[in-house]
């Protein structure tokens, strides 16, 4: 009897199974919407992450008040797939949302993939090039921005020694850390720069705070007294961490993390941010299907049309503002070429 | 003895009905608690849930979460709690994608050579732990969570350019498997399903003939019941460490095959991660049972594929993750209640048995 009852039960589970394999009923894109305005994927750590994910939120904000477009944010979790992302796109499209916006380069596969599916919708992605006709890529150049925070480091610091903290060790982060490196070594010969990373290639590097106090504190107990850190939301702890020792600085980046609220209480220690100028580029998007001339290729941000740029609230690079902005002349000009990967050390 | 088995199928469905129960009550309140209604918030699941797409979808993304839970219940079963499945797929995968994106060999025969590597891989990376287990008594907790983070840094190490990865974009990846080693498909409307259903089904009823129907499963059930018992009854203890740490790892390289010979054709930065410890959560839900485990990853991919549905009714995004802890620790808690409920009805019906019998020796007793 035991042994009948159990293969009754497979037969069931075979039976359900092969029932689900004539997939019936009607399919979810069937029913669908009309225009709702800007649909917003975030990557993880979410619109608050002061950083990255804000610097978007921030051109859909000013899309709304300028010209009163709708929005919908969504929110990546960690350990993702393809599928999850595939699906929140979709859904946003679906749904009626256009322009449809990945933040952040692990979108590039499906953004690509899912305007497909959509042609009549205008896709955007964040730090990934655009391989279908209806979707805008927007790349920035962050290591050239990335080498002038190497040069303001080096300026800055009196122990001659800085770091760079990246939160995964991808291609992406690779480029702020190579024109950090870059930066410092043209600026101070003498300077040694340490470069780690909070992961080896989980995201969770974007989001884990905890994990980028750990490691500001060694950087600073080893003399370390200039800490630039590229990695989403968890920059934050490192910037929390620079600001509990006097006389180090921390680099911020993406948004302009001095006036960001959530990090008030640390903004004496933030000396200047690489900004990437996410918003102004999102904006140009939104702006561009609302004026139905909707943009589409690729679109390179860079530090000559000031795509990518230092920050200068609190006055603290000031005095050093000269000789950053004949570093920017000489990239501009294409008389110093920034690297965007790391050399071998 | 006709009463008692039917007790024992009402304390049968007694659990998951409790366990449902539970969780449903559990989450309506917790829903009703950020000032939304959860009636609404079931029929959107429900209503999403069911459409065709959907059905695909769900049926796709429990493949890879059934493997798991497979290989974590292949631990269970034996008292050994593998949480290393994380990093055992990962760097299985990750060397299957290597020797998979250096080779060109037909179908026929690169596709099972990529997924012997990864079970072999697989099963290396959890006979480490099995090992050192054996040979010098380190647990497997501890062993299994550390080789996670280290397989991660291997992983990182390699994943480079000019190492074993090629940079496209801002993403490292191995080289493209050939045309030759993706996976068929079974053609459905309105997205096909992942052929690794089948091989995920083949692996279910192996994994139940394995425990169920061996000498070798039910040395494995022993060992997990009582470890001395299974010594003294003349089974080698050790041997069946190693050996189930080593299937556990084999089985564990199989859960990023469904992605890497289906979906992504190559590991890059942008592999999915932590499908080991969602398999934790299914192997416990579905009470180590083939089929069990087959119903909660399903469940888990209706979850996921309808919680983004609900954040367009403005329900917060967290609530999938919420209703995930809630079931799985209903399930458990439901199951040992009901459990110790029928111990107590069992020991009540023996007393009873034990007073009737001493009452009538009493009484034979007294009128000789």
């Amino acid at each position: 009897m035991h042994r009948v009852s159990k293969i009754v039960a497979a037969g069931i589970a075979t039976a359900a199974l092969t029932l689900s394999l004539s997939a019936c009923g009607e399919s979810s894109t069937e029913s669908g919407g009309k225009d709702k305005g800007v649909g917003l994927a975030f990557d993880v750590g979410g619109r608050d992450d002061h950083s990255f994910n804000e610097a978007a939120a921030r051109g859909v904000d000013k899309a709304e008040k300028d010209l009163g477009v709708k929005s919908k944010m969504m929110t990546a979790k960690n350990g993702e797939t393809e599928a999850d992302r595939e699906q929140r796109l979709s859904s946003l499209a679906e749904a009626g949302f256009n322009p449809v916006i990945g933040v952040g380069f692990n979108y590039g596969k499906s953004v690509n993939k899912v305007a497909k599916q959509f042609p009549k919708t205008t896709f955007g992605v964040v730090d990934s090039p655009s391989q279908a006709k209806n979707v805008y890529g927007m790349v920035f150049a962050e290591h050239e921005g990335s080498y002038l925070a190497g040069v303001a480091a080096a300026l800055k610091s009196k122990t001659h020694k800085v770091g760079f903290i990246g939160g995964v060790n991808n291609a992406l982060i690779q480029k702020f850390q190579a024109g950090f490196e870059q930066g410092v070594k043209d600026t101070d010969s003498k300077a040694k720069v340490t470069s780690e990373y909070l992961y080896a290639n989980d995201d969770k590097g974007f989001n884990d705070p905890a994990a980028a106090k750990g490691k500001a504190k060694g950087m600073l107990d080893a003399g370390i007294d200039v800490i630039y850190t590229a990695a989403g939301q968890s920059g934050n702890g490192s910037i929390e961490t620079v600001a509990g020792k006097k006389g180090t600085w921390a680099i911020g980046v993406d948004s302009d993390q001095y006036l960001q609220p959530g990090l008030a209480k640390y903004k004496s220690s933030i000396l200047t941010s690489v900004m990437k100028n996410v918003d102004v580029a999102v904006y140009d998007l939104v702006k561009s299907v609302h004026d139905k001339k909707p943009l589409t290729g690729n679109k390179a941000y860079t530090l000559k049309d000031d795509g990518v740029r230092l920050s200068t609230s609190g006055g603290f690079i000031d005095d050093i503002q000269a000789k950053i902005d004949a570093a920017k002349k000489k990239i501009a000009s294409g008389q110093v070429k920034v690297n965007d990967t790391p050399g071998k050390q | 003895m006709k009463k008692l088995d039917k007790n024992k199928l009402i304390l049968g469905i007694a659990a998951p009905v409790l366990a449902i129960v539970a969780a449903l009550a559990i989450t309506s309140v917790i829903i009703l608690a950020t000032g939304k209604d959860p009636v609404h918030a079931y029929l959107v699941m429900a209503d999403f849930g069911s459409k065709s797409d959907s059905q695909v979808w769900i049926i796709n993304k429990a493949v890879p979460y059934y493997l798991s839970a497979l290989a974590v219940a292949i631990g269970f079963r034996m008292n050994l709690f593998n949480i290393g499945v994380d990093g055992q797929y990962r760097i299985a995968a990750f060397f299957a994608a290597v020797v998979g994106g250096a080779l060109t060999l037909p179908g026929f025969l690169q596709i099972p050579l990529i997924i012997i590597v990864a079970m072999l891989v697989g099963s290396v990376w959890a006979g480490i732990a099995g090992l050192l287990k054996t040979t010098r008594g380190v647990s497997e907790v501890i062993t299994t969570i550390m080789l996670n983070a280290i397989a991660a840094a291997v992983i990182g190490y390699f994943l480079q350019d000019g190492r074993l990865a090629v940079k496209d974009g801002n993403l490292f990846h191995t080289p493209n498997l050939p045309a030759s080693s993706h996976f068929f498909t079974i053609p459905t409307q309105p997205a096909p399903l992942d052929g690794f259903l089948v091989i995920a089904v083949v692996v279910g009823f192996v994994y139940w003939f394995m425990l169920n129907r061996t000498r070798f499963g039910f040395d494995l059930r022993t060992v997990g019941q009582s470890e001395s018992a299974a010594e003294a009854g003349g089974v080698n203890v050790k041997r069946m460490i190693v050996t189930s740490m080593l299937l556990s790892g084999a089985a564990a390289g199989l859960i990023g095959m469904p992605t890497l010979l289906g979906v992504s054709y190559n590991y890059g930065t942008d592999f999915p991660i932590g499908i080991g410890f969602t398999g934790i959560a299914i192997a416990l839900l579905g009470r180590n049972h083939p089929v069990g485990m087959a119903a909660g990853a399903l469940l888990w991919g209706f979850l996921e594929r309808t919680g983004t549905q609900l954040e367009f009714e403005d329900y917060e995004q967290e609530i999938v993750g919420v209703m995930q802890g809630v079931i799985v620790l209903c399930v458990v808690i439901a199951y040992e209640l009901v459990r110790r409920y029928g111990l107590r009805l069992q020991q009540r019906q023996v007393g009873e048995q034990l007073a009737a019998q001493a009452r009538k020796t009493e009484k034979a007793e007294v009128s000789s």
